[in-house]
């Protein structure tokens, strides 16, 4: 089976994933929430950190617990919860990044059974000197919850293992993109989605094994069609391949992004410190920030703008969850910078599930532009 | 008195003294470049003290501005289109439309004048949904120096309490040397401590007014509260709030004393959990008709008021440090220092502690129910609401939620509200009183 296949079916089987580690290791499977959630500590205590994802249904089981002007994205997940779908999880755990996804996790704490919950409080001001520090604390108070839960020491060379396996990951999905440089890429966005989100549900390790594969099968691939439009997909949650084809299938090619199942997830290195806790703080505090966590001065702007070059992108789809005030703030100034770099832009609103009809005629009149434009 | 009144009434002697504060304060701001005053703008909900070292300024609190914009609409509706011209989304935090609205406009509520351009921005984040970006939109848009720290309290965050404190202690020094650097002035520690005692005390004051509208009758109602509020929110770091609220204090005891009530008629009382729809103030006076009073806010007694929340599910006002034997507040560290155990003792406790305080301050207020407000205008403010409504419903306290939006009229159903509202109250037993 060749890796993407294998990516497939973990991600068609996330479940069974998790349930299928959990008996060969003998380890817990913890959920997380948010790409802020340091996987690195709960992978050293030997647990399966998995990310909780929505399944694009339409549910009415949150409407007890969440109201309706919170994004989709946040709703859809604790449905999953509600309807037992992560019943083998044994904790789930939190960073703090926006107030809709809190909402999920303490209706998950409060209504879902779990055994361990725990609320991160991330720093939100990264851009101060005091955030590193606290932040290690906070990895520290962490690190020593997970200890007392599990029963086991997580010591310094576990740390270091998980950070090096992680990083390892993150170099190896960073190869891959580099691919996606070339004038005809050899994946498409739909594939580089689909090892990302894999890479959010596995054993890193077991990731690890699949990218080496990857990137021997990448070799002299063509993806059997031309690469068309070059386009840039920015936002915040996404995992939906589907509508990521289907964009695709429609004569165009997604070589890079910028949200939380792309390059916002692992772009950003650990670099090597005495303090393995400092370190992955460090990582955390420096890594591309979402929207809530960019300011005083923006740092997530010029980061995708020279993406945007690197790859060569000739239009961009903005696409927004509904009610994610958080991208809702970027937004218009997103739009702006890349009007006056002469990059097309399209925004695109997201529920949980998507109305593909009425997005169609709107990508194809984009599509239409850009390649105008390209001529 | 009518047919229908049970209660003696009349308006409060320090009526007029309120409006006098709090359109004195917005004026301040509108003639501070030429009284050569600083003029400081950033979340109301900050520490407003803290720019005190810095000598004479004013603060432009976003959130109250918004509150008071909200409330005209000929005003709010071009200011929320003017921010949704520029990209700004119609769920964004509404307080902070009408605001931004105002500056891309150049107009100013209270005067009808030109935007008031602040010398800096310097407030804190605590909600994700707006605070921190919304200054920052400033920031980039006045091209005006901007500080903010951020403040992790209030959300049952795990791990140590120490840390905590130290970062946002830490943060607090930084924003001062941060304030020094950028207006050349010198901060004076003394003014800084000067101002922390007024604001401590000033809290305690505004959330002890709140308590005291336990008795029967009330001697207040939430459309008056919500005027005098302001003086809580924006001046509570100088002295004429101290004394004001002083002052409301002995006037609303001696009106309990007196058996005064604020609504006449008062025979069903009302809580709720959060600002007012302000565009539509009048469904207090509307519901007045059934004799029904409503009586408090929580946010407003926990947010520009503090009290205490005991264990036993008891509510008692706030004590400010110096009354309580903490140490004394001699330099900046001592002072940052007795912020931070102030704002930790009173944790906002946002979703997970939000649901006892409010079983809290329903059974306190004696209330025949609670109207929580889905309010679409600040996402921050719904956490929980559905577990706040579970809550009240076990602890034997009637509640109904309404929708609509604070700060955006053009969200606000009035018809809606009213139905939901004459439901809920149908539910209570309780109809219109005959007009007399
Ligand atoms: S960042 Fe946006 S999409 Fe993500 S959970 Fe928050 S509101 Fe939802
Ligand atoms: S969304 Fe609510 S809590 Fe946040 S800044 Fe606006 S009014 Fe304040």
């Amino acid at each position: 089976m060749g890796a993407i296949e294998e990516f497939e079916k973990v991600i068609a089987k996330r479940h069974q994933y998790a349930q299928d580690w959990k008996q060969k290791n003998g380890g817990k499977v913890v959920g997380w929430l948010c790409t802020y959630v340091p996987e690195e500590i709960i992978y050293a205590a030997g647990m399966l950190p998995v990310r909780i994802l929505g399944s694009h249904e339409t549910q009415d089981v949150t409407d007890a617990y969440i109201s309706s002007i919170y994004c989709p994205f946040c709703r859809d997940a604790l449905a999953q919860g509600l309807k037992g779908r992560y019943s083998y999880l044994d904790g789930i755990v939190h960073a703090r990044s926006c107030v809709h996804i809190r909402n999920t996790f303490v209706n998950w704490e409060r209504h879902v059974p779990i055994d361990f919950a725990y609320l991160m409080f991330m720093p939100a001001h990264v851009q101060s000197p005091r955030s590193k520090p606290f932040l290690t604390k906070e990895y520290g108070d962490f690190k020593e919850a997970l200890e007392k839960w599990s029963g086991k020491v997580i010591s310094r060379n576990d740390l270091v293992r998980a950070i090096v396996t992680y990083n390892t990951n993150r170099r190896l999905m960073k190869q891959i993109y580099e691919l996606r440089k070339r004038d005809n890429p050899p994946i498409t966005g739909a594939e580089a989605m689909k090892m990302v989100i894999a890479s959010q549900l596995m054993d890193k390790a077991e990731h690890n094994k699949l990218l080496g594969q990857f990137i021997k099968e990448l070799y002299g691939r063509d993806i059997g069609r031309e690469t068309s439009a070059r386009l840039m997909l920015i936002g915040s949650e996404m995992d939906d391949i589907e509508f990521v084809n289907l964009v695709e299938e429609l004569g165009a090619t997604f070589v890079i992004d910028e949200h939380c199942s792309g390059t916002r997830y692992f772009w950003d290195e650990i670099l090597p410190e005495d303090d393995p806790l400092a370190a992955i703080a460090a990582r955390y505090i420096d890594r591309i920030p979402c929207p809530p966590k960019d300011w005083p001065e923006r740092r997530r702007l010029p980061f995708i703008l020279e993406l945007a070059r690197a790859y060569n992108v000739q239009g961009v789809l903005l696409y927004q969850q509904k009610f994610c005030d958080p991208h809702e703030f970027d937004i218009p100034t997103l739009k702006q910078m890349f009007t006056e770099n002469n990059i097309p832009t399209l925004v695109l609103e997201f529920d949980a599930t998507i109305p593909w009809g009425q997005f169609r005629t709107r990508i194809e009149a984009f599509l239409e532009t850009l390649t105008f434009n390209l001529v | 008195m009518t047919a229908t009144a049970r209660y003696k009434t009349k308006p409060l002697d320090c009526w007029k003294k309120a409006k006098e504060l709090v359109l004195e304060h917005y004026m301040k701001i509108a003639t501070a470049k030429e009284d050569g005053r600083l003029l400081v703008s950033g979340c109301a909900a900050s520490c407003l003290a803290l720019p005190a070292g810095l000598g004479d300024f004013v603060f432009m609190g976003g959130e109250p501005y918004g509150a008071v914009v909200a409330h005209d609409p000929s005003f709010s509706i071009p200011a929320m289109e003017a921010a949704e011209a520029r990209g700004y989304a119609r769920d964004m935090c509404g307080y902070m439309r009408n605001y931004l609205g105002s500056m891309f406009l150049d107009k100013y509520y209270f005067t009808g004048g030109p935007w008031p351009r602040a010398d800096f921005c310097f407030g804190r984040s605590f909600c994700d949904a707006g605070h921190a970006s919304w200054y920052r939109a400033v920031h980039e848009y006045e091209g005006i120096p901007y500080f903010c720290y951020d403040e992790p309290q209030g959300f049952n965050w795990s791990g140590s309490a120490e840390q905590k404190k130290e970062y946002l202690a830490g943060q607090l020094f930084d924003g001062i040397e941060w304030m020094e650097k950028v207006t050349g002035r010198t901060y004076d520690d003394e003014k800084l401590i000067e101002a922390l005692k007024n604001f401590f005390r000033t809290e305690a004051l505004w959330g002890e007014v709140c308590l005291l509208n336990a008795a029967i009758p009330a001697p207040l109602d939430l459309k008056s509260m919500l005027s005098l509020m302001p003086i809580s929110m924006l001046r509570r770091h100088e002295r004429c709030a101290v004394e004001f609220m002083e002052q409301l204090r002995d006037e609303v005891k001696d009106r309990i004393a007196n058996g005064i009530a604020a609504v006449a008629t008062e025979r069903c009382r009302l809580a709720t959990n959060a600002p007012p729809p302000w565009s539509f103030l009048k469904m207090f006076r509307y519901f007045e008709g059934y004799g029904v009073c409503f009586v408090g806010t929580l946010v407003y007694t926990v947010n520009s008021g503090e009290v205490k929340f005991l264990d036993d599910g008891t509510v008692i006002p706030a004590v400010p440090p110096e009354e309580r034997g903490w140490p004394p507040m001699k330099d900046r560290e001592s002072a940052v220092g007795t912020l931070v155990r102030w704002l930790f003792e009173h944790p906002f406790g946002f979703h997970v502690d939000w649901d006892r305080y409010l079983v809290s301050v329903a059974k306190h207020w004696k209330v025949d129910g609670m109207a929580l407000f889905l309010n679409r205008g600040c996402p921050l403010m719904n956490t929980g609401l559905q577990d706040s409504k579970r809550a009240l419903q076990e602890a034997g306290v009637p509640s109904t939620i309404y929708e609509g939006n604070f700060a955006d009229c053009r969200d606000v159903d009035e018809t809606l509200i009213i139905d939901r509202m004459e439901t809920f109250l149908e539910g209570l037993g309780i109809s219109k009183l005959p007009v007399s």
